[in-house]
């Protein structure tokens, strides 16, 4: 019996997860609110038989589409998460972002996600974590680092990304060195690491945006409404900051009619993050960012 | 296309393959795969423009090599660092390509390339001829278990197309693919860069070849079968016990490798060989199954409570055994800069079994370039060795002749993976102890029936003090050694590692901050159970038979 594609798709990233789980005891994963993430975090369910046994960090650059947070806390309050979010508050209260009209875009993004990142899973910087009782995130106490860091990344998304290992060390600096990655086969993979260091986890590595989209029909994964079109003939495609994300011309009501889309090939020959403003900015802008901790 | 949509089944039952190229640095492989792209129309809107623009600019000639260098490091140096992958369809499936880097120096990014897939391409230019890294990637990927393997003589128009170039070529490399039992399963003469035989029948310029294109090649591969036939194989990644929202399973986790498992089976865990009875098979928000088969990652509760571990392989009574042992006959791969010596300890990973190793004995070492053999005592970067490995404690495997992906196993030194292998022969009499007068900590383990384990309890000073008193007492009750002492300051912690030395589960009440790396950490506030920290301690405690 040969498992069909998903199925497979399925249970690798199932075995990374519970390998990240077992060998990493300050774990968490981020979540964007975005399809990848989401697909990601019903992967953990399955994991875990209906339990997510690490917190989810979800960085807010204050700029995110307003309908993300409410989904955001929605879910994690009906699904019992772990929530916590981290900001970069210096930058934000000195108005160091783009939309302010101070910085660029790449400097924004490295100020409001790549900052705010490293510092929120070394602990520097406030966590702000969900309390389930009242709904409302209150600082965290908790201010260890996390040393394994489950991240939505796919192969498929662009350049450099394509490059990954499913565990993939950064140094003291966040850093990723590309030439000198560890080998990975076999289902053994990085999950020793020298003090100080931490490990990024890619459950999602070789999916591509239709396998995900397949996933969310099977699955029934519930996605925010800003991936559909709500008649203006216009949806979102990648989801990110509202000044840098601009939706595609779409007539998807549906998943039903995304996927089609995507067979279709229309978006064949159209990057998915075309939309992202940030990647655009030199030749390799993304590259760059990657290599200091962005996603 | 669009019929497919139509039809719901087809979105689950879609087929997709993994496909590595191989070979020596500059035969051209980046330039096939990106000659794959374009021909089959999968790439983006203007970037081929794009990446003439560029060459235009800095005054290069274009290559489709280009296409996928995305990196920047990448392009400037013209080799591949990395296995970049490519992903396209053909009417019968997707591919996910992956561009193994031809360079020595990144044998360990070929490998992690070449390790996902289940055919590989392995070019070869006709001008060249066969480089060292042919033969080397041509060993590997038989070591790593790929059985498919179509040999690509790339720049044909470089030789004018000529057939003896062809023929040559094709005559000496299958020679020493027979030397090491792989039958290729094709010969393709192509042209990347012109486009002969890789999308399109070359016709005009190598009408002496009627064969398969790459393309055609490709879809002839076969999808690997998951080995459901093979005895159960399901190394135990973890037993889960969430307790949240009143959920009371005790779940044993893994994916399963080879076989299959139905519920009322009755399973053995290796090496401890407990058994038990399959209760339930497990899966969240959907449909429960009876039977799950090898490639599902899945988990299941027993009939009765045993203590099984992260480590154990579940098997079948009934079925054939695994290996239990601590010495065994293997053949590693070397890719670590330091050369790997009987002189050091090593850790040795097996599924998802880790162990101290070290090697015995080294019985010869290979130079997969050339095959040639020499007598070494050390196993240096990219040697292939055969050689002795003996670990700490027994693990459980399979011979490689019989159950290939039990049998594979990563070395780690310094944190890194720097050697793989795989296991031939079960050397059995490794690890018997001889008895001396001296008393080991091994020794002291087996007669009390437990490993000594350090315990940190870390919360309110409250409930430190209600909840020592009952892990104390639980663990008594069911005959342990146990004994819990308040750490105020650094030196207490000497106090805890001497109950550790005697053999003790010692639990530490921390009341200050101390750095000391203990087993446990465990924390009691709102979330503590006792069922949990319990479960964590014995496993820990655990001694192996």
């Amino acid at each position: 019996m040969t498992s069909s594609h998903l199925d497979k798709l399925e249970s690798r990233s199932i075995h990374i997860l519970r390998e990240s789980y077992a060998a990493f005891k300050n774990l968490c994963m981020l979540w964007s609110i975005g399809k990848d993430s989401t697909v990601l975090l019903c992967l953990a369910r399955k994991a875990f038989f209906g339990h997510v046994p690490f917190p989810l960090v979800h960085i807010d650059t204050h700029y995110k589409i307003p309908e993300m947070i409410e989904y955001r806390d929605r879910l994690a309050l009906e699904w019992h998460l772990d929530m916590i979010y981290g900001e970069n508050k210096e930058a934000l209260d000195k108005k160091q972002t783009f939309p302010d009209g101070n910085v660029s875009r790449i400097e924004c993004c490295r100020n409001l996600k790549t900052e705010a990142l490293a510092h929120t899973l070394s602990g520097e910087w406030n966590r702000y974590r969900m309390n389930h009782q009242t709904g409302k995130y209150e600082i965290d106490s908790n201010r260890e680092p996390y040393t394994g860091v489950i991240v939505g990344v796919r192969a498929d998304e662009e350049g450099s990304r394509s490059k990954e290992r499913y565990f993939s060390p950064r140094d003291k600096n966040n850093d990723w060195d590309i030439g000198e990655q560890p080998p990975e086969f076999w289902g053994q993979y990085k999950t020793d690491f020298a003090p100080g260091t931490h490990v990024r986890i890619h459950p999602l590595l070789d999916w591509t945006e239709l396998d995900i989209w397949e996933y969310i029909k099977r699955e029934g994964v519930p996605v925010v409404s800003l991936y559909f079109d709500q008649g203006n003939g216009k949806r979102y495609r990648s989801l990110g900051c509202y000044p840098c994300t601009k939706p595609v011309d779409s007539t998807s009501k549906n998943i039903d009619e995304i996927i089609e889309e995507l067979r279709s090939g229309k978006f064949a020959k159209i990057a998915e993050r075309s939309g992202r403003e940030q990647d655009k900015e030199d030749g390799g802008g993304l590259e760059e960012l990657r290599k200091d901790g962005y996603m | 296309m669009n019929n497919e949509i139509t039809n719901q089944n087809i979105i689950d039952n879609e087929d997709s393959m993994n496909i590595v190229i191989v070979g020596h640095v500059d035969h051209g492989k980046s330039t096939v795969i990106g000659r794959l792209l374009a021909d089959t129309q999968a790439l983006p809107e203007g970037k081929l423009e794009q990446l003439r623009e560029m060459c235009r600019r800095n005054a290069k000639p274009f290559e489709y090599a280009f296409l996928l260098d995305a990196l920047k490091d990448e392009r400037s140096q013209g080799i591949t660092i990395d296995s970049a992958r490519c992903f396209f369809k053909t009417d019968l499936r997707k591919y996910i390509i992956i561009d193994a880097p031809g360079h020595i120096e990144f044998l360990k990014n070929m490998i992690t390339g070449a390790s996902r897939a289940e055919a590989a391409l392995l070019v070869i230019d006709a001008r060249e001829g066969i480089c060292e890294n042919s033969r080397r990637h041509g060993y590997i990927l038989e070591m790593l278990g790929i059985k498919q393997l179509a040999v690509l003589v790339n720049k044909m128009d470089l030789v004018g197309y000529d057939k003896d170039t062809y023929d040559k070529i094709v005559h000496d490399y299958s020679e020493f693919l027979s030397q090491i039992n792989i039958t290729p399963t094709s010969f393709i003469p192509v042209s990347a860069m012109e486009g002969d035989n890789i999308a399109i029948h070359s016709e005009k310029n190598i009408p002496w070849y009627d064969g398969m294109t790459v393309l055609e090649q490709l879809d002839a591969f076969k999808n690997i079968e998951n080995e459901e036939n093979l005895p159960l194989r399901m190394p135990v990644q973890d037993v889960y016990k969430f307790t949240a929202d009143g959920d009371n399973r005790r779940i044993v986790a893994g994916l399963i490798e080879t076989g299959s498992l139905s519920v009322g089976d009755e399973v053995v865990f290796y090496p401890s060989r407990k058994t038990t009875k399959v209760n339930s098979i497990e899966e969240f928000a959907r449909e429960p199954q009876n039977t799950v088969y090898a490639g599902k990652s899945t988990g299941f509760t027993c009939t009765t409570q045993i203590y099984t571990k992260r480590g154990e392989i579940a098997c079948k009574v009934g079925e054939p055994a695994p290996c239990v042992g601590r010495k065994f006959r293997t053949s590693i791969f070397w890719l670590g800069n330091e050369p790997m010596t009987p002189e050091r300890r090593y850790s040795l990973k097996i599924g998802t079994a880790k162990a101290a190793c070290k090697i015995d004995s080294i019985i010869s070492t290979l130079d997969a370039s050339t095959l040639v053999k020499s007598k070494k005592n050390k196993i240096e970067r990219f040697d292939i060795a055969d050689c002795i490995i003996e670990t700490d404690h027994d693990i459980a495997f399979d011979l490689s002749s019989d159950i290939p992906v039990t049998s594979r196993f990563v070395i780690v030194s310094d944190y890194e993976i720097t050697g793989g292998g795989i296991i031939m022969e079960s050397i059995s009499g490794g690890g018997s102890e001889s008895y001396s007068a001296e008393v080991s900590s091994a020794e002291r383990a087996r007669i009390y029936g437990q490993n000594p384990v350090t315990v940190a309890l870390t919360g309110t000073p409250e409930n430190i003090e209600k909840y020592s008193v009952k892990i104390e007492r639980a663990l008594l009750d069911i005959g342990k050694l146990v004994y819990c002492e308040s750490v105020k300051n650094a030196h207490d912690i000497e106090k805890i590692k001497l109950l550790a030395k005697a053999g003790i589960i010692a639990v530490a009440k921390l009341e200050t901050e101390i750095d000391f790396k203990f087993d446990c950490n465990i924390k009691v506030d709102d979330n503590f159970s006792l069922d949990n920290a319990l479960t964590e301690i014995l496993s820990r405690a655990e001694i192996d038979i």
